[in-house]
């Protein structure tokens, strides 16, 4: 199979980091461990020939029984290339956590904060950790596949 | 002093909540929250088939449904691997150019409002009820359309609709230049926009902020011209920028992206190819319940040659041209009925879509595709686990990050200039909270 | 009725024609408070302007402060966290106030039945007249503001 630059890059530089690669349906995707995130965003980020500068979407697969059973999902946009990647972190255990890159961009506050919201996925660095979507007295993760879509929870009175 | 703006204020249209933190009149620190229109459209994906996701993903951005429509089609096309017949491209693009000027039209009309220019809102809203009136003779709604389908669109243009949509794109640029003269150089209308709200180009990329919003600011960056779908990169447009990043900017972007889809509409209606037919029309039409009964008593000789007559909900939907706008996959799409009453393998495809537990099954993977929505880039992450059921689905809505950046933009403004930013953000709470 | 003396007959009539007069004036002189929230509020603008007129019902003029108005159009799905406050929106309302449901989100929840929304504004405030559709055409509204007329003539007029 014939990789892209960037996965070639990638795989070049974080070769113990890289767990899994593929270009399925035209879509790079590379698949790397948690420990790497923060470092393999930053070089996709700065590097000179590839400038992944836009963070264009953040979000959390829930893989219910399968372990890990989370998977961090983030889609990078170079604007001078016109070139997209995808990278997947995979997390796992009772408390999952990952690295915020809250650092790297500024866009990631608010989809980090969704995803916590949403799943419960921890962010280490993160200035501002809270829900965003659902209310403060709202218990549990709605978006997690074991929480029933019609379990409603008693109204917070009027504030 | 602090102040609370929202969630019920007049200019708040959608619900969000400003927490201000107030100088006197200016804007030290602003805290914005959401979510009060939540509604778990990605939980509702979950649980529903393919198909049954469209209703949902039309009240995502409903100034502009259609072009939700097709992005969820869209992606799940590509996870299909699904060719569109050329026809059912040009089609999506009219459509999805006709939903860009209604956003465009709400919002510039909303937020005039807001500044006290009532009028250009009330002939926004007539130009946009026209357009509106075009919607419902395609889809046979005016707002929540569902009109895209996996593979395809529900039905094909209605008779006369050519003509009709170019009268009608006259008189709605008619109304641009009206508001263009009431706005553009109003001294009240700049001074309020000039300067304010101002967002640098590289906040905008930090933050990941697409559309008008980011071209404002002087970058070029259009999902249709970077990464061309359906058959965009057949048309001649422009993609206006800004320099400034202001509010000002903002409305003359948009301004500009209306006439811009008028432009790509009315090349499309010149070259829309008419596509094979697939049924001659030598044949008598006969009512479907006359036909069905037919069926039932095994008389199916000769069924094949009639055209069959749809009850009239859905004017397009008398057109019997599958071919033109139908993928040609047994997987996505039900057989015409009157081969599902006349022949056994037309009747199993029709068993094997409709079935519960059956339906339309991708294969197992991932799919990421974005479209140009009226705000940005509205990008759809699916992931399929093989089932017919979406294992997750992710919008990725445009509004989200410039929410984000919102609370960035505000500081050093007045109280007053919060409302003119909101209105050129066009925050729309369906897409921006799910 | 049963009418015993010429005096207590008067009286009906006099009170009953007051009534019929007060409702007469309510009910063309509808000070409403939109409650927009959702996607509703596209049809809600579509019949506020030019095109359908709410304005030939007496109903033209928006205001925005609750104190102000004396209908609630509720547009739009009412969520979990939105609740308190079309509540308190509601309470702040000056008697005699009517309540129209806009949309089947606000009767019945609509198709939107899980963990985040209110399945009906019935369950927390009192509602005078549904307007079902999703969203309504503006012609439905129209024939719900009739109907809420019709309603405000024939009721008992508290002055």
């Amino acid at each position: 199979m014939e990789k892209s630059k960037t996965l070639e890059k990638i795989v070049g530089k974080f070769s113990e980091a890289v767990i899994d690669l593929h270009s399925q349906l035209g879509y790079d995707t590379v698949i790397i461990a948690k420990s790497a995130l923060l470092e393999v965003a930053r070089f996709l980020k700065q590097d000179p020939e590839l400038q992944y500068n836009y963070l264009m979407d953040l979000t959390a697969v829930d893989y219910w029984k399968r372990t890990p059973r989370f998977e961090m999902v983030y889609h990078f946009l170079s604007l001078k290339n016109k070139y997209r990647v995808r990278v997947k972190v995979p997390v796992g255990g009772a408390e999952p956590e990952v690295d915020s890159l809250t650092s790297l961009w500024p866009a990631a506050n608010w989809y980090e904060r969704e995803v916590y919201d949403m799943f419960g996925i921890k962010f280490k660095g993160h200035p501002d950790l809270r829900r965003i979507l659902m209310y403060p007295e709202f218990e549990g993760h709605p978006l997690r596949k074991d929480y029933p879509i019609q379990k409603r929870q008693p109204r917070v009175g009027p504030k | 002093m602090f102040l609370n703006i929202g969630p019920a204020h007049p200019a708040m249209h959608g619900v969000i909540q400003i927490h201000a933190e107030l100088d006197g009149e200016i804007v030290r620190k602003a805290d914005i929250e959401i979510g009060y229109l939540h509604r778990a459209f990605e939980k509702h994906c979950e649980t529903g088939t393919y198909s049954q996701c469209f209703p949902y993903t039309d009240r995502l951005n409903y100034a502009s449904p259609l072009i939700n429509n097709f992005g969820f089609a869209a992606a799940v096309e590509k996870l299909m691997g699904l060719e569109i017949p050329e026809r059912c491209n040009y089609i999506r693009i009219i459509m999805s150019e006709i939903s860009r000027i209604t956003d465009h039209l709400t919002c510039i009309g909303a937020s005039a409002m807001e500044l006290g220019a009532f009028s250009v809102f009330l002939y926004a809203i007539k130009a946009r009820e026209w357009l509106y009136e075009l919607i419902e003779s395609v889809t046979g709604a005016r707002l929540t359309v569902s009109y895209a389908r996996i593979g395809g669109v529900k039905a094909d243009l209605p008779e006369g609709f050519e003509e009709r949509c170019q009268a009608t794109l006259q008189k709605t640029r008619e109304v641009l230049k009206e508001v263009d003269q009431l706005l553009t150089r109003n001294r009240i209308f700049y001074d309020r926009m000039c300067g304010v709200g101002i967002i640098s180009a590289d906040d905008a990329v930090d933050y990941g902020i697409t559309g008008p919003f980011l071209r404002s600011t002087g970058i070029e960056y259009d999902v249709r011209k970077a990464f061309p779908y359906f058959l965009y990169e057949r048309f001649a447009f422009d993609i206006p920028i800004g320099e400034h990043g202001d509010n000002y900017d903002r409305y003359l972007v948009r301004m500009e992206e209306m006439y811009q889809s008028i432009r790509i509409i009315e090349q499309a209606l010149d070259t829309i190819p008419q596509g094979p037919t697939n049924v001659d029309s030598e044949g008598n039409v006969i009512d479907p319940d006359l036909m069905a009964d037919l069926g039932k008593f095994g008389k199916t000789s000769g069924l094949l040659k009639n055209e069959v007559l749809i009850q009239p909900t859905l004017q397009g939907s008398e057109k019997r041209y599958h071919d033109r706008v139908r993928a040609k996959s047994k997987e996505a799409w039900l057989p015409p009925k009157e081969q599902v009453y006349s022949n056994i393998e037309a009747l199993m495809n029709h068993f094997k879509i409709v079935m519960l537990g059956h339906g339309i099954r991708p294969p197992k993977g991932e799919a990421y595709v974005a479209v140009e929505g009226a705000n940005g880039e509205l990008g759809f992450y699916i992931v399929s686990d093989g089932t017919d059921r979406p294992w997750r689905v992710r919008c990725h809505p445009p509004c989200f990050p410039i929410m984000a950046a919102l609370g960035k933009i505000l500081v050093g403004d007045q109280v007053a200039d919060i409302v003119p930013t909101f209105g050129s953000v066009n925050m729309i709470a369906g897409e921006l909270d799910r | 009725m049963e009418i015993d003396t010429k005096g207590n007959m008067q009286t009906g009539f006099f009170t009953s024609r007051i009534d019929k007069m007060i409702g007469w004036a309510r009910k063309y002189s509808i000070f409403q408070y939109p409650f927009v929230t959702a996607c509703c509020g596209m049809e809600y603008m579509a019949t506020a302007c030019a095109h359908y007129d709410i304005d030939r019902f007496g109903a033209g003029l928006p205001r925005f402060s609750p104190r102000q108005a004396d209908v609630l159009f509720v547009v739009g799905t009412i969520s979990q966290k939105l609740a308190p406050v079309l509540v308190n929106v509601y309470e702040q309302m000056c008697a005699p106030k009517w309540v129209v449901a806009f949309g089947v989100c606000t009767c019945t929840g609509g198709f939107y039945d899980d963990y985040a929304t209110v399945r009906g504004i019935d369950h927390i405030i009192p509602v005078d007249i549904y307007i079902p559709g999703c969203p309504p055409r503006p012609e439905t509204v129209l024939q719900g503001l009739m109907l809420l007329q019709e309603k405000i003539q024939n009721q008992r007029q508290e002055v």
